[in-house]
Parts: C-alpha cells; sequence; structure tokens
C-alpha cells in the first residue's frame, strides 16, 4: 500500500515513472505470486502473516530507494531497520546530544561531513571526543524562519545533517524535504518527532555510574535505546553504554576495549 | 656576494635613500586622522612600540612598559601596532616616488631606495633630484621625510639617518650626499653599533673599536678568518663597500575597484546591483593578471565621510558574485547602530588582499572533488542567513566549557589564542557534557530543608543539594551528586568571573547536569543527555 503512494508521489516528483519503479513492480507480482504458493501449503496465523508481508514489503521499498547504508555505530546499527541507517531518509531522534553523536561519529570518521542545523547548545568538544572529525563538521545555530530550506541547502552537500525543527512544518514541506533528500542521497537525523520517517530513535531509562552523593563524578551511563521503524513492526531496544568508563560507546556485555583511566578530579586552581 | 674578493670591481651606482622617520606612528596618524602634535604611542605585547615625537619629548622610550609610559605621561594616545597598515600606507608613497625616478627598491616601510644617476642628469643635479623627491613625499603623507645619496645602500641609508639632527625648517637641511668615492671617509665616525650585529659588535667593542673606521682599518683578511662570513660583509659595509645588490620592486598591477554612487545609496539592494557590474570587471581583471584573490578588502565610504573596512577571506577565490555577496554583508552588518554608518553610501572600494596564481586555483579535467561543491553548498546557504550563520567549530585551551569551543565563521581563518595541547588543570573530568547552554540558565538549588545550598570558603557544602528547579520547569529530586570543584580563574583581575563552584548532579529521571555556584547564585551550564 505505502509502496504504491510512494510511487505516486515518486511519478509527481519526477512526471516519470522511472526505470526502478517499472522493475520493482514486476517483482512485487513475483513476489505476491510466490506468497500464494506459500499460503497454500502452510499453517500460520493471520497475524504472522501480515507481519511478514510487511517486513517483505519494506525490504522491497528499501530495495527502490537505496539499499545503501551510510556508517553506523554497531551498537544502534543492529536495532535500525536494515541494518543501519540508510541515505536519503529521515530519522527522528530523541533530544539527546550524546545520542546524536553517536550516531554522527561513524559517518564522520568515514570521511563523510555532518552538519547541525538549529542547535546552539551542540557540544562540540564532546562531539570530537565522541569521534565526530570537526574539520568536517559545520553548524547553522540559528537558522530562523527559513529552517527549512536551510536544512534543504545543506542536505544538498552534506551527508549526514541533524536538524532541531523550531515548528511544525506543513505535509506539502515535509513531502517536498523527503523527496530532496532521496534525490540527493544525504541523511537528515531530526531530533524530535516527524512525520514520514523512517524510524524513531529514542532513550529510555538511563543510570548514570560513577557518581555517588558527593564524592567521584560521572563516569559512565548505561542506556536502553529504543528503535521504533513505522514498519518493521515491533520496537526493538538494547541496553548500551552510553558511554562507558574509557569514553567509549558499547552493547551492555559486550567486552571493553580499553581499561577505564583514572580520573584526576579538578582541585584549587586559582589561575 | 663578494665581501673578500680583491679591488672593486666597476664604479658602484649612486644610491638615493629615502626615510620617513617614525614611520609606524606617521601611518597610524594618518589611519586614525589624528593631528601631527597628538601624542600617538604603539603598543605591541604591552611595550611602547613607537612613540611620536611630542610623545617622546614626555620621555617615553621604545620598550617602555604601557602602564610605565602612562604614568610618565596621562594624556598619550594609545593604540596597538600594526605591521600591515604600515606596508599599507606607504604604498602611496612608492607610488609617488616612482612617478619622480622608476625603479623603487623597498628597504622596509618608512624606507625606500631607488637609482638616482638617471635622476641627476634629468632633474639638473643630485641635490635637485633628492629636494623634489623630498617635496613631493611631504606633499604625500610625510612632514619630514630625510634622503641620503651616496655610492652604496648602506653609506646612503646612514646618510640619510644624519639629517635628524638638522633643523626640520631648513630644506636642504633634510638631504645629505656623500660624495663619489667618499663613503669610507662619511662612515669611519659613527660608532660601531650602527652595523646592528649584536655579537660581534660586542666583541669588537670589548677589543676596543668604537668606531666603524676603527674597524674598516684592520686587514680584511684577518677579520674574515676571525669573524667568518658575516665578519668579512659587516667589514665590507663599514669600508664603504657594500655588497648588497639593488633589486628594484615591480610596481604591482592596479588591480582595485572604485565605484561612486551619486547620489549617496542607503538600500542594500540598490548598493548590491550598483557593484555588480564591477564585481565583473573587477574578477575580469585580475584574470587577465592571471591572478585571483583569495583575500579581499572593501571599505565602504559614507556621505558623511565615515568609512567601514573589513577583510574578507575566502577558502578558494572569489568569484563575482562571491564580491557581491561580502559587499551586501558588511553594508548590512554596517547598519548596525553599534558599528555602523548613519548614513547613505557614496563610494564602494574593492581591493584584493591577497592574490594568487590562477593556475593553483583551477579546477581539474574532471572537478576537483567533494570541496567545492560542499563550499557553494555552505556559500548558499551564508548569502542566505549572512556571513555569521553557518559556523565551523574548533577547540581551545581553557577551563570552562564555554572557553574551549570557538565558532568561525565559514570561509573565516580561525585563529586559535590558547593551545588546547598544554595541560588545563581544573577542567572537567571525561565524559564531557553533550549540552553546553549558550546562555547558562538560572536555577535554584535547594537541601533537604528546603534552603539554598550554598558553600563556604574552605569549600564546605553547608547541605547536600537534594533538589533543583528551573526558573521554567518543576524542581527535580537529585539522586546523586559530586562536588564542589573550585575554580578561580584572573582573580587578580578587576573584571574576573570570581570563585565558582562546579558540581554535578543526576535527577531522578536520570538526566545529569553541570551545575554552578558564584557570586550570582546557581546556574546549569551543561546538560549531560
Amino acid at each position: 500500500m505505502s509502496y504504491a503512494i510512494d510511487r505516486l508521489e515518486h511519478m509527481f516528483e519526477y512526471e516519470q515513472v522511472s526505470p526502478v519503479s517499472v522493475s520493482a513492480t514486476s517483482a512485487t507480482a513475483e513476489e505476491f505470486s510466490a506468497g500464494r504458493e506459500a499460503r497454500v501449503g502452510s499453517t500460520l496465523t493471520a497475524a504472522e502473516r501480515v507481519a511478514e508481508l510487511q517486513s517483505r514489503i519494506s525490504q522491497m521499498q528499501s530495495r527502490t530507494l537505496s539499499s545503501t547504508l551510510i556508517p553506523t555505530h554497531p551498537a544502534i546499527a543492529s536495532l535500525l531497520p536494515g541494518g543501519g541507517l540508510q541515505r536519503g531518509s529521515v530519522y527522528s531522534v530523541d533530544s539527546s546530544a550524546m545520542l546524536i553523536m553517536t550516531l554522527l561519529a561513524a559517518p564522520s570518521a568515514a570521511g563523510s561531513w555532518c552538519a547541525v542545523v538549529g542547535i546552539p547548545e551542540f557540544g562540540i568538544e564532546a562531539a570530537q571526543r565522541f569521534g565526530v572529525d570537526l574539520e568536517r563538521l559545520v553548524l547553522v545555530p540559528h537558522p530562523g524562519d527559513q529552517w527549512l530550506a536551510v536544512t534543504a541547502a545543506i542536505a544538498d552537500v552534506v551527508e549526514v545533517v541533524v536538524a532541531r525543527p523550531p515548528a511544525r512544518a506543513s505535509d506539502s514541506a515535509v513531502a517536498r524535504l523527503a523527496s530532496r533528500l532521496r534525490q540527493r542521497k544525504s541523511t537528515l537525523l531530526m531530533v524530535g518527532s516527524w512525520p514520514q520517517s523512517e524510524a524513531m530513535v529514542s532513550l529510555g531509562e538511563s543510570q548514570w555510574h560513577g557518581i555517588g552523593n558527593g564524592h567521584g563524578h560521572l563516569a559512565a551511563r548505561e542506556v536502553t535505546v529504543t528503535v521504533t521503524s513505522k514498519n518493521a513492526g515491533r520496537p526493538r531496544s538494547a541496553r548500551i553504554w552510553l558511554p562507558d568508563a574509557s569514553e567509549q560507546i558499547r552493547a551492555y556485555g559486550a567486552p571493553e576495549m580499553a581499561p577505564a583511566p583514572l580520573t584526576l578530579l579538578p582541585q584549587q586552581v586559582s589561575a | 656576494m663578494n665581501a673578500g674578493s680583491g679591488a672593486l670591481p666597476e664604479p658602484l651606482p649612486r644610491v638615493l635613500v629615502l626615510w620617513a622617520p617614525d614611520w609606524p606612528v606617521v601611518a597610524a596618524r594618518q589611519q586614525e586622522k589624528l593631528p601631527a602634535d597628538a601624542p600617538l604611542v604603539l603598543i605591541e605585547n604591552g611595550l611602547v612600540f613607537a612613540a611620536a615625537a611630542s610623545a617622546r619629548a614626555e620621555g617615553i622610550t621604545r620598550g617602555l612598559r604601557l602602564r610605565e609610559a602612562q604614568s610618565r605621561f596621562p594624556g598619550i594616545i594609545d593604540r596597538p601596532y600594526d605591521p600591515a597598515l604600515d606596508s599599507r600606507a606607504f604604498e602611496p608613497v612608492l607610488a609617488g616616488v616612482e612617478e619622480l625616478i622608476p625603479g623603487v627598491q623597498v628597504l622596509r616601510p618608512g624606507m625606500c631606495a631607488v637609482r638616482v644617476r638617471g635622476a641627476a642628469q634629468y632633474y639638473g643635479g643630485e641635490k635637485a633630484a633628492a629636494l623634489t623627491v623630498v617635496d613631493r613625499v611631504n606633499e604625500i603623507a610625510v612632514s619630514d621625510a630625510r634622503v641620503g645619496i651616496a655610492d652604496a645602500l648602506f653609506t646612503a641609508v646612514h646618510a640619510a639617518r644624519s639629517t635628524i639632527t638638522a633643523d626640520p625648517r631648513s630644506r636642504g637641511g633634510r638631504v645629505r650626499l656623500v660624495p663619489a668615492g667618499g663613503s669610507a671617509e662619511f662612515l669611519a665616525p659613527l660608532p660601531i653599533a650602527v652595523l646592528e650585529e649584536p655579537p660581534i659588535v660586542t666583541l669588537l667593542m670589548k677589543l676596543g673599536i668604537s668606531t666603524l673606521g676603527e674597524f674598516a682599518n684592520l686587514d680584511r683578511f684577518d677579520v674574515r678568518s676571525r669573524f667568518g662570513e658575516l665578519g668579512g660583509r659587516l667589514h665590507a659595509l663599514a669600508s664603504g663597500r657594500d655588497p648588497q645588490a639593488f633589486i628594484a620592486r615591480t610596481p604591482p598591477l592596479d588591480l582595485d575597484v572604485v565605484i561612486d554612487f551619486e547620489p549617496a545609496l542607503d538600500r542594500v539592494d540598490q548598493v548590491a546591483f550598483g557593484i555588480r557590474s564591477r564585481a565583473d570587471d573587477f574578477v575580469a581583471g585580475l584574470v587577465r593578471a592571471r591572478l585571483v584573490a583569495t583575500a579581499i578588502r572593501i571599505e565602504l565610504d559614507s556621505e558623511s565621510g565615515e568609512v567601514a573596512e573589513r577583510v574578507w577571506l575566502h577558502p578558494r577565490s572569489f568569484s563575482a558574485s562571491d564580491v557581491v555577496d561580502r559587499v551586501r554583508w558588511q553594508v548590512q552588518g554596517s547598519n548596525l547602530i553599534e558599528a555602523g554608518l548613519s548614513s547613505g553610501i557614496s563610494r564602494v572600494r574593492i581591493v584584493p588582499e591577497t592574490v594568487d596564481e590562477i593556475g593553483n586555483h583551477e579546477t581539474g579535467l574532471w572537478g576537483s572533488g567533494l570541496e567545492p561543491r560542499i563550499h557553494h553548498g555552505l556559500s548558499r546557504v551564508q548569502s542566505m542567513l549572512g556571513h555569521g550563520g553557518v559556523l565551523v567549530p574548533t577547540i581551545e585551551g581553557g577551563r570552562t566549557l564555554q572557553s574551549r569551543q570557538r565558532l568561525t565563521a565559514w570561509g573565516d581563518r580561525s585563529v586559535t589564542e590558547r593551545s588546547p595541547q598544554r595541560p588545563w588543570p581544573g577542567v572537567l573530568p571525561a565524559p564531557l557534557p553533550g549540552t553546553v547552554f549558550s546562555t547558562r540558565h538560572a536555577v535554584h538549588v535547594f537541601a533537604e530543608d528546603g534552603t539554598t545550598v550554598s558553600v563556604d570558603e574552605r569549600g564546605h557544602v553547608a547541605a547536600p543539594p537534594a533538589q533543583f528547579a528551573t526558573s521554567d520547569s518543576r524542581s527535580r529530586t537529585l539522586t546523586a551528586w559530586a562536588g564542589p570543584w573550585p575554580l578561580a580563574e584572573r582573580w587578580w583581575e578587576a573584571d574576573s568571573p570570581g570563585r565558582s563552584w562546579r558540581f554535578q548532579a543526576v535527577d531522578d529521571t536520570g538526566c545529569a547536569w553541570l551545575l554552578v555556584l558564584d557570586d550570582g547564585g546557581w546556574w546549569a551550564e551543561a546538560r549531560y543527555d
């Protein structure tokens, strides 16, 4: 169903039915006939049936758009539909700077440019510590009323864009932005909820370690990351260290990469 | 360099040296449009770099601390020293000299040399040529230019310097001629210190040699074997044989573009429209000279005589539309009341500040990769939001989170003042907060009994913090906290931020905060989210 809408959109945007879509149509037909055969010889319940078809549709959709993934941190990649952040898609992300930095770090380390639009309080040094290359990071802290145009213009040239919408956008503006992203193959991470997003990455219960009542310091945090995908069924979640005591991000239970360093707490400084 | 070789080659060319005394002061005075007797003092690194004659008369000398200078004469006008301004202001003087005698060599800002043989014949004698130059230069900029003429550069420089004792009112006193072959005789009484090579000069003085003449009397080969190549060269200078080659400068092409508006324009789009075609000319002129501009200076003159100028950098090179954009941003920026022009713009001047060979900037046959695309995209956003709309971050040294991050506009050169590599005792332990508020939020931190938490002089927390509330949200219960970590930066300065205490705290939602207590109360500076 959503595939058909997508194709209609596609026709509107490009005023033609691209060869990709045509081949996809025939693929759908084949899959459907295959599905009919399967139904005959199986005893699946209706719910399971629907779930299976849905996942098949989503697989085909990702193939029609672009199945290429941008590098994603492995602790989060396994939760995302398709196994990572996809080019040309929009994701909703919880308002957590560390989560955003985690998602930016892997593509940035692989040589992509990243941009942060509309977040003046983005902690640059923390981003660097998380692995975002500042040489390839651009900030537009105050896009003002033109934030949609600015985001679209930046998404034209920058592979991964983080934006925080100051206001709700109209449905047509959302659709225009989505089509532009698909065309330019850049990934947009929207802070807060966003219609037509591929998946929603949210943070659940978090627990800080290393800090007591008047002693210690914030050293590590374990947190639940939940990914709710628009058509992959049940939300998937995992417990991860964000970050662990050596400033790494890893799945809860994954082996430590480096032993936690000893930290010297700030002493009296008069300078 | 033939310092150690035998007899003189062919007769040396006669050289005219023009010297403008106190050039940094003169240049700064012109820039600031101050009267000639203003007690102007130029400061570099907190020390006096140059002082006007009227300030020197009050006992202010080079190398004095600014504070000491102010105490000697409270009326001084102090300005930071700008070497670029020196060169820039000297340019019209060079052009003026070049009109009279071609082939000028710049020795440093404020001093230039030119071969005088042809000019002497044209103006009817060396003295007449020298006076012509002096008159012309005084007309342009300097009120007190001096000229020395001699066989070699070194001698001519000191001939010009020797006029400093002359009465400034006498026209002829500003010129000193050293006759051909008279260099050695002229230099002989000068003190050895004019050689300006401290290690050798100190040693010579210890050996009892106090004038150039005494030094020149030493055997050339002995000097060479004792003091090496440098000693040999100094010996040649002292005996009036200057081995320094004379290299005339090539006059730079005139690439500036000036656009006059009559009547003056006061709308940004009118100005942008008015300069569009001349911006094309500007870039075309550069291309004809096989150059591209990587930095331009834009000067805006307003109807009431104000001047706003600014240098714009470009990560690649300026195209015509880039130039128009920069002018537009500058006009927009200077409309602000605090920095601006109060009346319409009557003249725009575009000057290429830094140029480069066009060959280094041509795109390859297959384009030069991703960078130009990024630049075009970001420039487009800049033209939507203004120059400061797109920022590039760098990390700087510092103790507070705010001072460690620096944002530079896309295209501008980022200047790091404090190295982040140095140890900065007192910085926060890792991990660092992901959200650093650009303006910190005032909060209230309460103890269990509802009183505001305070810290005494010795760093003891009166009662453990139990709750905190921002001005606009519900109060949050704190489940864990750490601190206080004291910080007293630049406590000796009048405008120092004073002592502050930093706390980390975790609220009941699992969100962690960096809270700061200072003289102004409690603040939330950052959030670990």
